[in-house]
């Protein structure tokens, strides 16, 4: 029973919001990790342009409830999720045309894509305050627990609860559904080997007759599907507020760095390391280590490595350890 | 040379706003971040109080107050000090009624209303280290020291028959302050205070927070935070995981705004906020309420007594010099003198303009003890039925 009780501890405060917030990490890692792949820069302007996608997405689930149309128990984001992936495409195309393109034309550093990508990060950031406000807001609707840690109690007989969110769920599934549709894309597509041919050897690839401003612009409609869904979904788990999207392109870098850049598989794996190193590292045992132990041993203190305070900190040891150790990431990605 | 000292010495005089001029008075609030419901309130209080002076037409031999507003952002202190150097140099206000987080306020205190000698009155920050700051007298609150609300808290909790508690702040002055005097308070009561961290404001997850004070325990989670981000964002973990269903809530976190995102989920809760019980309370709150503006919101009474009590105290000095005025605002706050209420701020300039003594009572019961800050009652409150519900003042 105790051996249950600690189980059940740690999958409710460490293991589910971990891989529900290392889903969220991994896809918009994936998104950065495209972008520095086949355009050859960081993108600052992504946590802003994911805030763009959720806000589209948003604006549209709010029509549809004032309409009416749900699909309960699932929240009605979903249903205007497509909506959303549009209006952020265009979006991102639009900067392209007026911001990226002429820098690629006259082959520009990389230092001064990233400068621009500044720039665009700024104007983004207000043009979502402009339009829906700087302040919290709900759209989430529909069945809120999968299971809710009373009812777990009920059933099992546990002293502890287990909590399981419909958006934790939605989450990892809609990942995986991502994920795969997104491997399959780029290994098996005429479009999809093209890009990574693009990505590899731009040279050779343009002599073999692809042409780059398509690729250009398919990497950016499958980054505006990215972003919005993980936009979508960290904003139906958490909160929607433009600013946490802002704090969110550092763990973002970190999990695509950490994976190895331009690497997507390294972008999954990244975003899941920061997402547990950060919660694991910083978690109170104490409880844990109660229902294992023999009371003899039961411990008094929090039997915490380090306070929460650090937990910031955690990812960012563990990228310079990566970057000294293994200068491409754990997944040979580019050097940066 | 007599004749160019004569003059010096007049026109240093007339300074002193002798004759009828429009003062200036910096409202320097929070109106964006952490605590950006609130701002809206305080500021209107204040902005009714110079409303009132203006309309007597008896302040300081005829002159105007208008009010200037300022974003002291809570959180940001280099904003806050930015923005206040603005008001003070570049629309010269006579005097200011901020900042509104006490980071903000101490920032604003020691890098410009101490330079440039200004009286500097808050509405609402609470931190003890406000007590014990290098102010030159210049610096006045209107709201009790968290030392205080720590004690008030410890002492409800342990009326409910709680004795295990565990505690997250938010990371700065005001949390720091609260927390740290109430876990004296609670301990020093017989409490048990399981474990006290911290939490970051606008963080994107709050998981590994909340895993953290799950696994310390206790009867009830102290919440001293801001109802608009952290705060929530925990509450929000600890109802999801079931890690605690009774959260405490101290004066920044008793906001509408948790009774619209948790509902009734969060009842069964209860906290405390600086208000007091007397009429004045009642009679501002109306008078509020007639001006569009929500009297029961934290501070909304401390804003409009901030605001008349340093209107007051230039009335009383007779000059907008800041020296003068801080002498003044203990004099027109405490006893002796006529009792003032809220609304009677016309006939408080009458009394000061011939030579009389006030005791300015306003909607907040002010009474400035020590370093010049309120001694503070509180209101209790506990969450009923997913709304706030006043239970008993301390």
């Amino acid at each position: 029973m105790d051996i249950l009780n600690a189980l059940v501890t740690l999958l409710n405060f460490v293991v589910i919001p971990a891989m529900a917030y290392g889903s969220q990490l991994a896809l918009g890692a994936l998104g950065v990790t495209l972008i520095y792949g086949i355009l050859r820069f960081s993108n600052f302007a992504h946590g802003d342009s994911m805030a763009f996608g959720a806000m589209v997405t948003i604006l549209v689930t709010w029509w549809f409830q004032s309409m009416g149309v749900s699909i309960d128990p699932l929240p009605t984001a979903l249903l205007a999720l497509p909506f959303g992936i549009v209006g952020t495409a265009l979006m991102l195309l639009a900067t392209d045309r007026v911001v990226y393109r002429f820098y690629r034309r006259v082959k520009a550093k990389p230092i001064v894509f990233v400068m621009a990508s500044m720039g665009v990060m700024f104007i983004m950031n207000g043009v979502v305050r402009f339009i829906i406000g700087p302040d919290d807001q709900q759209f989430g609707d529909g069945a809120r627990f999968i299971i809710s840690a009373r009812d777990f109690k009920a059933w099992t007989g546990l002293d502890e609860g287990l909590a399981f969110k419909t958006s934790q769920g939605l989450t990892i599934v809609t990942a995986v559904i991502v994920v795969a549709a997104l491997f399959w894309f780029l290994n098996r597509t005429r479009t999809g080997k093209s890009m990574r041919a693009f990505s590899d050897n731009e040279d050779l690839a343009l002599l073999s007759g692809i042409n780059p401003e398509r690729v250009v612009m398919i990497t950016w409609i499958i980054v505006a599907g990215l972003i919005t869904i993980a936009g979508t979904l960290y904003g139906l788990d958490k909160t929607f507020k433009p600013f946490t999207y802002f704090q969110l392109l550092l763990p973002i870098f970190a999990s695509a760095i950490v994976g190895g850049l331009g690497s997507p598989l390294g972008a999954i794996a990244g975003g899941f390391v920061i997402a547990f190193s950060e919660v694991t590292v910083t978690y109170a045992w104490k409880k844990v280590a109660t229902y294992l132990l023999p009371d003899s041993l039961e411990p008094s203190g929090l039997v915490q490595l380090m306070s929460t305070d650090y937990k910031f900190a955690v990812s960012f040891v563990i990228l310079i350890i990566v970057l000294l150790f293994k200068p491409t990431g754990l997944f040979k990605g580019q050097s940066v | 040379m007599k004749k160019i000292l004569m003059a010096t010495a007049a026109s240093a005089l007339m300074s002193g706003a002798a004759f009828a001029d429009d003062i200036k008075v910096g409202v320097l609030l929070g109106f964006t971040g952490p605590l950006e419901s609130l701002a809206p309130h305080i500021a209107g209080g204040a902005e009714l109080a110079i409303a009132e002076i203006n309309d007597s037409g008896l302040f300081m031999e005829g002159s105007t107050v208008t009010a200037v507003r300022g974003d002291s952002t809570c959180v940001d202190a280099a904003a806050a000090t930015a923005a206040a150097e603005r008001l003070v140099t570049g629309d010269g206000v006579a005097g200011i009624v901020g900042a509104m987080c006490s980071g903000a306020t101490g920032a604003v205190l020691t890098s410009v209303a101490l330079p440039n000698g200004i009286v500097q009155i808050s509405p609402s920050a609470t931190s003890p280290g406000l007590s014990t700051i290098e102010d030159n007298g210049l610096f006045f609150r209107m709201a009790p020291s968290d030392a205080r609300q720590g004690e008030i808290m410890a002492d409800i909790i342990t009326s409910r028959g709680i004795n295990e508690v565990a505690v997250t702040y938010t990371n700065n002055d005001y949390g720091k302050g609260l927390a740290d005097s109430f876990a004296a308070a609670f301990e020093a009561a017989g409490g048990t205070v399981t474990i006290n961290a911290a939490h970051e404001e606008g963080k994107a997850d709050y998981s590994a927070e909340v895993g953290a004070l799950a696994s310390a325990g206790g009867q009830a989670l102290v919440v001293a935070g801001y109802s608009d981000q952290g705060g929530s964002g925990i509450i929000q973990g600890a109802l999801d995981t079931g890690a605690f269903d009774t959260f405490v809530l101290p004066d920044g976190m008793v906001s509408d705004i948790l009774t619209q995102k948790f509902g009734d989920s969060i009842d069964g809760s209860f906290g405390q906020h600086p208000s007091s019980a007397n009429d004045g309370a009642g009679k501002l709150e109306e008078m509020l309420a007639a001006a569009g503006i929500d009297g029961t919101s934290p501070y909304a009474k401390e804003g409009y007594d901030s605001a008349a009590v340093l209107l007051l105290a230039m009335q009383a000095a007779g000059s907008t010099d800041g020296a003068a005025v801080a002498e003044a605002v203990t004099m027109v706050a405490n006893a002796p003198g006529e009792p003032i209420g809220p609304g009677e701020l016309g006939k408080a300039l009458e009394i000061l303009a011939g030579g009389g003594d006030i005791d300015y009572v306003g909607g907040s019961d002010v009474e400035l003890i020590g370093p010049g800050e309120s001694g503070g009652s509180y209101r209790e409150i506990e969450i009923k039925g997913g709304a706030i519900e006043a239970v008993k003042f301390h």
